[in-house]
């Protein structure tokens, strides 16, 4: 029933996921709604109960055995997150809630020690709100103003925008790694070594793409990069921001409290060392436990294969697709250009319908503005909807997929 | 090629919406849209002796709020502006035949809340939470 592809025993890999077991309307779930977050592994679902079970505890300043447990499996974590990025120390790993608080982080603490009046803050078009919104809060506190590169007809960053955009009055480039909407990978690399000419920094938001494709923060140069738990297998509530030590270091504090802190008194206060100088109030233990499980679940599949595998799907579901009538895709349709995140709309078939008649044959598919809706706008669709996938979706289930595409046209379209 | 949501009469309104369009001499007209669709409706009513004389709508958006809207048109035409205050989200779904489900409930009562707006518009009246609630 379920085809194996060469890279990864997709059919051993469903049998860890409870939860692909589950029937929605009689039918048998297809889940294809990854890009807003990932189904569980029972690993990391195991890991979670065994926390509350056997070791939960507040962590950091506990003497007693279960706070060390927990701080140790806490730290430990960190150190995963550390690896799997490539990044150069472990005190560069600052944990969050999800990836919007991060760019917040960066938005907030670097933002307002540097930014200043005349600043340029370059974004693209493709970002999600969340690295649109903090920018543009900064922007009208400090008059700054904020620019968008621009993208071409095939969904890519258009190269002369990102040289003519990039200039010396640059501070900072925040670019997604991989677009949510298209699913256009952005030449990142090449984004940093230009805004580095210009003495700018760069921020990534890494959402769409650590889950998915190999990442090297250290390789990309980047001076922050930020990605979410919960879209990677790992459970909601805990997010990563990466930054490199030089510049955590010279930036104040985002929020503060407990934890966070080295001495307080009624004159002031002092703070901790990185990376907890940014993590006020008891953290998400549980949270960045199971994101680690959820790291060494896909460490052990290998992030390459994981990356090949939904390139397979995401070539099969485009030419699928591409056969059925009235079907417009958003994004590259090179699928070396772009991650497992497709975007389209059928005839004039409004999305959130599409989605109505998709869930009726037990497919989760999103409908929407995506929370970008600059992007809706530049390319003038009030919706799409947007099918994405993960290690454990398989050609079948895009067959059943077609099936309720064709379905869905042929009621409106009869 | 059954679909539970999508009745043969809702994609009949939807495809062949019963009075639509603009009105010349509407004594009121209201407008609300969905944020989580981007649906759209806009009611224009002309009124005699306190009830719906003529009803027109506009629109934009999905299936199921086009076509509850175009429904609500043909029901409310005729009947006193109280009855109108009257209605509520039973008599919605009993148009449609259907309960579209929570996610869905919002888009097929815009076109009540829009005609609500305009009846309490006409009559100068301050909009009551129950109003404001149904979308």
């Amino acid at each position: 029933m379920v085809e194996k592809l060469a890279t990864i025993n997709v059919a051993k890999i469903r049998e860890d996921f409870p939860i692909l077991q589950r029937q929605v309307n009689g039918k048998p779930l297809v889940y294809f709604d990854n890009a807003a977050t990932s189904q569980k592994p029972k690993q990391v679902i195991e890991a979670l109960d065994k926390y509350y079970r056997e070791y939960n505890a507040n962590i950091h300043r506990g003497i007693h055995k279960l706070a060390e447990e927990a701080t140790l499996a806490h730290e430990e974590a960190r150190e995963k997150v550390a690896k799997f990025i490539n990044a150069g120390r472990t005190e560069e790993i600052v944990f969050t809630r999800n990836a919007t608080e991060a760019l917040n982080l960066v938005a907030f603490a670097w933002g307002r020690a540097n930014i200043k009046q005349g600043d340029k803050i370059v974004l693209t078009i493709m970002e999600h709100h969340s690295n649109i919104v903090p920018w543009q809060q900064l922007a009208k506190e400090k008059g700054a103003t904020v620019e968008f590169i621009k993208i071409d007809d095939e969904g890519l960053l258009r190269q002369d925008e990102i040289h003519e955009l990039i200039d010396e009055r640059t501070k900072i480039v925040c670019v997604a790694h991989a677009s949510n909407v298209l699913g256009t990978v952005n030449p990142v690399k090449e984004i940093t070594r230009t805004a580095h000419r210009f003495g700018s920094l760069t921020l990534i938001d890494a959402a769409q793409s650590v889950p998915h494709m190999p990442v090297d923060a250290r390789d990309m140069d980047c001076d922050f990069l930020a990605f979410s738990g919960h879209k990677m297998l790992g459970p909601t509530g805990i997010g990563v921001l990466y930054g490199k030590s030089k510049h955590l270091d010279s930036m104040p504090p985002f929020l503060c409290g407990g934890e966070m802190i080295k001495e307080v008194h009624t004159t002031g206060a002092t703070w901790k060392e990185l990376p907890y100088k940014f993590e006020a109030g008891t953290p998400n233990v549980e949270g960045a436990i199971g994101l680690g499980v959820s790291i060494d679940y896909l460490r052990k599949i290998g992030m390459k294969n994981v990356h090949d595998h939904e390139r397979e799907i995401t070539g099969y579901a485009l030419r699928r697709m591409g056969e059925i009538e009235g079907t417009t895709v958003y994004g590259p349709k090179d699928v070396g250009k772009r991650v497992g995140v497709i975007s389209f709309n059928l005839g004039d078939i409004h999305a959130h319908d599409l989605a109505s008649i998709m869930d009726e044959e037990g497919i989760a598919i999103r409908s929407g503005h995506h929370c970008a809706q600059p992007l809706m706008e530049f390319l003038q669709i009030p919706a799409a909807s947007r099918a994405s996938f993960y290690i454990y979706n398989t050609n079948q289930e895009v067959n059943v997929f077609i099936d309720a595409l064709e379905k869905a046209r042929k009621l409106f379209n009869p | 090629m059954s679909s539970e949501i999508y009745r043969d009469i809702i994609l009949d309104y939807y495809r062949h919406p019963r009075n639509a369009g603009e009105m010349p001499n509407a004594d009121v007209r209201a407008k609300d849209s969905n944020p989580l669709c981007g649906d759209i409706i806009e009611m224009q009513l002309r009124i005699k002796d306190g009830r719906i004389d003529d009803v027109r709508f506009q629109g934009k958006g999905c299936a199921i709020s086009q076509a509850s809207a175009s429904m609500l048109t043909e029901v409310a035409k005729g009947k006193s502006l109280d009855d109108v205050k009257a209605m509520g989200k039973s008599d919605v779904l009993s148009l449609l035949g259907i309960d579209p489900g929570p996610t869905r409930i919002k888009c097929a009562l815009l076109g009540l809340k829009v005609l609500k707006l305009a009846v309490y518009g006409f009559l100068g009246q301050a909009i009551t939470e129950e109003v404001k609630q149904l979308v």
